[in-house]
C-alpha cells in the first residue's frame, strides 16, 4: 500500500476529485495548507504599503491505494491539477506499513 | 418646544451613537486576528466609560455657564437642572447628542495604539483624557474662546478630529512601535469588517454633521448633502491617487478615502454649499493618502493611520473652511473665495494650532504618567500572544 500526497491549486480540487471518482477511488482526505515552492508568494498593498506574502494557499490531497493503482492515480491527479502555469504543485508517494478500518477492524487492502 | 427639531436631534444622537461600533469594526478589520476583540472592546468600552463621565461631570464642564471661555462649571453635575436648558429642543436632547461626540472622540485614538495598549491603562487613559483634554477643547470650540474669536467648527473638525489625531500621535510616541514593526508584515485580517464599519460610520456621520445645527431645517438638509458628497469625492480622490501610484484601487482605499472626506467636511458641513463639498472631499482624499508616508518617515507606528486620516483630514477641513465658508448658506462668515478675506482663515489656523498644541502637551503628559506608574504597554509575551488572549482571555475565531 502507498500513500499518495498531492499539493495542488485550490481551484483545481474539484477537477481532481471528479477525476478520482471516475476511476473509483474509494476515498480522499483534503486539507487547506499554505506554502511556497518555485512559484514563491505574491505582493499585497494596503494603504500604499506593500506586503510580500510568502505562503500561498494550496490544497493537500491524501489517498491510500493498493500498489497496483499507484501509477494510474498519480496520472489522474496530475492531469486533473495541471494548468501548465507555475505553482501547479507536486505529488509524492510513500510506503504505508499498516492500515485499519476503525469500524470493522479490517486491515490491509480490505481497509482501503 | 419644536417637535420637529427635537425629533431630528434625538435621531441624530442615535446615529452618532452607532458611529462608535462602526469605528470599532472599521479598525478591527485592520488589525491582526489575535487582536480583533481587544480593538472592538476598546471602542465599546468608551461607550460605557465616557458616557458615565459625561453624565457625572462632562456635560457640565463643557456647557455649564461659567462666564469664561476656557472651562464650564458644576451647574449640571449628575444631570442636575439639565431641563433648565429646554428651549426649542429639550436640554436632554442636546445632552444626549453631545454625549455621543464625547464617546467617539477618545475611541478614535485606539487605531494608533493597536495591538499593544494594556486594557487597564487604556481605561485610565481615556478616562483622564476625556476630562483633561476633550472637555476643555469642546468648551473652547463649541462654547468658549475659539468660538468667540470667530473660528468656525460646525461638528468637530478641531475639537474631535484634530484633537484625537494629535492625541494619537502623543500616545504613539510614548508607547513605542509594535514588536516587529517594519520587519514583519501585519496586513489587515478582515477587510470586510472594515468596509462594514465604514458603511456604519458614513451612515452615522449624517447625524453627526446634520444634527449639529440642532434643528430640522434647510441647513440640516444642506449638511446632509455636503456630508454625503464629501465622502463620495473623498473616496474618488483617494482611489485615483492610489491607482496612479500603486497600480490598484483597493477596498481599504475606498473605505479610507470616504472617511477622509467625512472628516474634512465635519467642520464645514453647515457653512459651505454649491460645489464646495465635492472639492473639499476630493482634496481630503488626495491629501490624506499622501499623508500616509509621514509615519514611515518619522518612524511612528500609527498602526491604523489616525494621523493621516483624522489629524490631516481635520486640518484640511478646518483650513479649507477659511476658503469655502459662504454666508449664502449660513450667515456666520464668508471665506477667502467668497469675499471674506483672510480673517476666517487666520481664525481657523489659530483654532487648529491651539487645539492641537493643547492636546499634544496634555496627552503626552497623561501618557507619560500612566506609563511610569501602571505601564501603557503589555509585556512582550502578551503582545506575542495577542491582546485578545492576554487582556481579555478570549479568542474571536475558535478553531
Amino acid at each position: 500500500m502507498k500513500l499518495i500526497t498531492a499539493v495542488i491549486k485550490p481551484f483545481k480540487l474539484d477537477d481532481v476529485k471528479d477525476a478520482l471518482k471516475a476511476i473509483d477511488v474509494s476515498g480522499i482526505t483534503v486539507s487547506e495548507v499554505r506554502g511556497f515552492g518555485r512559484q514563491g508568494g505574491h505582493t499585497e498593498t494596503y494603504r500604499g504599503a506593500e506586503y510580500k506574502i510568502d505562503f500561498v494557499p494550496k490544497m493537500e490531497v491524501s489517498i491510500v491505494v493498493n500498489d497496483v493503482d499507484v501509477d494510474q492515480v498519480v496520472d489522474v491527479i496530475a492531469s486533473g491539477a495541471r494548468t501548465d502555469k507555475i505553482g501547479d504543485g507536486k505529488i509524492w508517494v510513500t510506503d504505508v506499513e499498516r492500515i485499519v478500518r476503525i469500524r470493522t477492524g479490517e486491515e490491509g487492502s480490505e481497509a482501503i | 418646544m419644536d417637535s420637529g427639531h427635537t425629533a431630528w436631534v434625538l435621531v441624530s444622537a442615535a446615529l452618532v451613537l452607532l458611529m462608535t461600533p462602526g469605528l470599532a469594526f472599521f479598525y478591527a478589520g485592520m488589525v491582526r486576528s489575535k487582536n480583533v476583540l481587544a480593538m472592538l472592546m476598546q471602542n465599546f468600552f468608551a461607550m460605557g466609560l465616557v458616557s458615565t463621565i459625561w453624565a457625572v461631570i462632562g456635560f457640565s464642564l463643557v456647557f455649564g455657564d461659567s462666564g469664561n471661555g476656557w472651562i464650564g462649571n458644576f451647574d449640571f453635575v449628575l444631570m442636575k437642572d439639565v431641563t433648565s436648558l429646554d428651549g426649542e429642543i429639550p436640554g436632554f436632547a442636546f445632552f444626549a447628542f453631545q454625549m455621543m461626540f464625547a464617546v467617539i472622540t477618545p475611541a478614535l485614538i485606539t487605531g494608533a495604539t493597536a495591538d499593544r495598549l494594556k486594557f487597564g491603562s487604556y481605561a485610565v487613559l481615556i478616562g483622564i483624557w476625556s476630562v483633561l483634554v476633550y472637555l476643555p477643547a469642546a468648551k473652547w470650540v463649541f462654547n468658549g474662546w475659539l468660538l468667540d474669536m470667530g473660528a468656525l467648527d460646525f461638528a468637530g473638525g478641531t475639537a474631535i478630529h484634530i484633537n484625537a489625531g494629535v492625541a494619537a500621535l502623543a500616545v504613539v510616541i510614548v508607547i513605542g512601535n509594535r514588536k516587529g514593526h517594519g520587519d514583519t508584515p501585519m496586513p489587515p485580517h478582515n477587510l470586510p469588517f472594515t468596509l462594514l464599519g465604514t458603511g456604519i460610520l458614513w451612515f452615522g456621520w449624517i447625524g453627526f454633521n446634520a444634527g449639529s445645527g440642532l434643528a430640522a431645517d434647510g441647513l440640516a438638509a444642506q449638511a446632509v448633502v455636503n456630508t454625503h458628497l464629501a465622502a463620495a469625492t473623498g473616496m474618488l480622490g483617494w482611489l485615483l491617487v492610489e491607482k496612479l501610484k500603486g497600480g490598484h484601487a483597493t477596498t481599504l482605499g475606498a473605505a479610507s478615502g470616504a472617511v477622509a472626506g467625512l472628516v474634512a467636511i465635519t467642520p464645514c458641513a453647515g457653512f459651505v454649499g454649491g460645489a464646495s463639498p465635492l472639492i473639499i472631499g476630493a482634496l481630503s482624499g488626495i491629501i490624506c493618502y499622501l499623508a500616509l508616508s509621514i509615519k514611515e518617515k518619522m518612524n511612528w507606528d500609527d498602526s491604523l493611520d489616525v494621523i493621516a486620516v483624522h489629524l490631516v483630514g481635520g486640518i484640511v477641513g478646518t483650513l479649507l473652511l477659511g476658503f469655502f465658508a459662504d454666508t449664502a448658506v449660513n450667515d456666520e462668515f464668508d471665506g477667502l473665495f467668497y469675499g471674506g478675506g483672510l480673517e476666517l482663515l487666520k481664525d481657523q489656523f489659530v483654532a487648529a494650532v491651539a487645539v492641537g498644541a493643547f492636546s499634544f502637551v496634555v496627552t503626552y503628559a497623561i501618557a507619560k504618567v500612566i506609563d511610569a506608574t501602571m505601564g501603557l504597554r503589555v509585556d512582550e509575551d502578551g503582545e506575542n500572544q495577542g491582546l485578545d488572549q492576554s487582556q481579555h482571555a478570549e479568542s474571536a475565531y475558535s478553531s
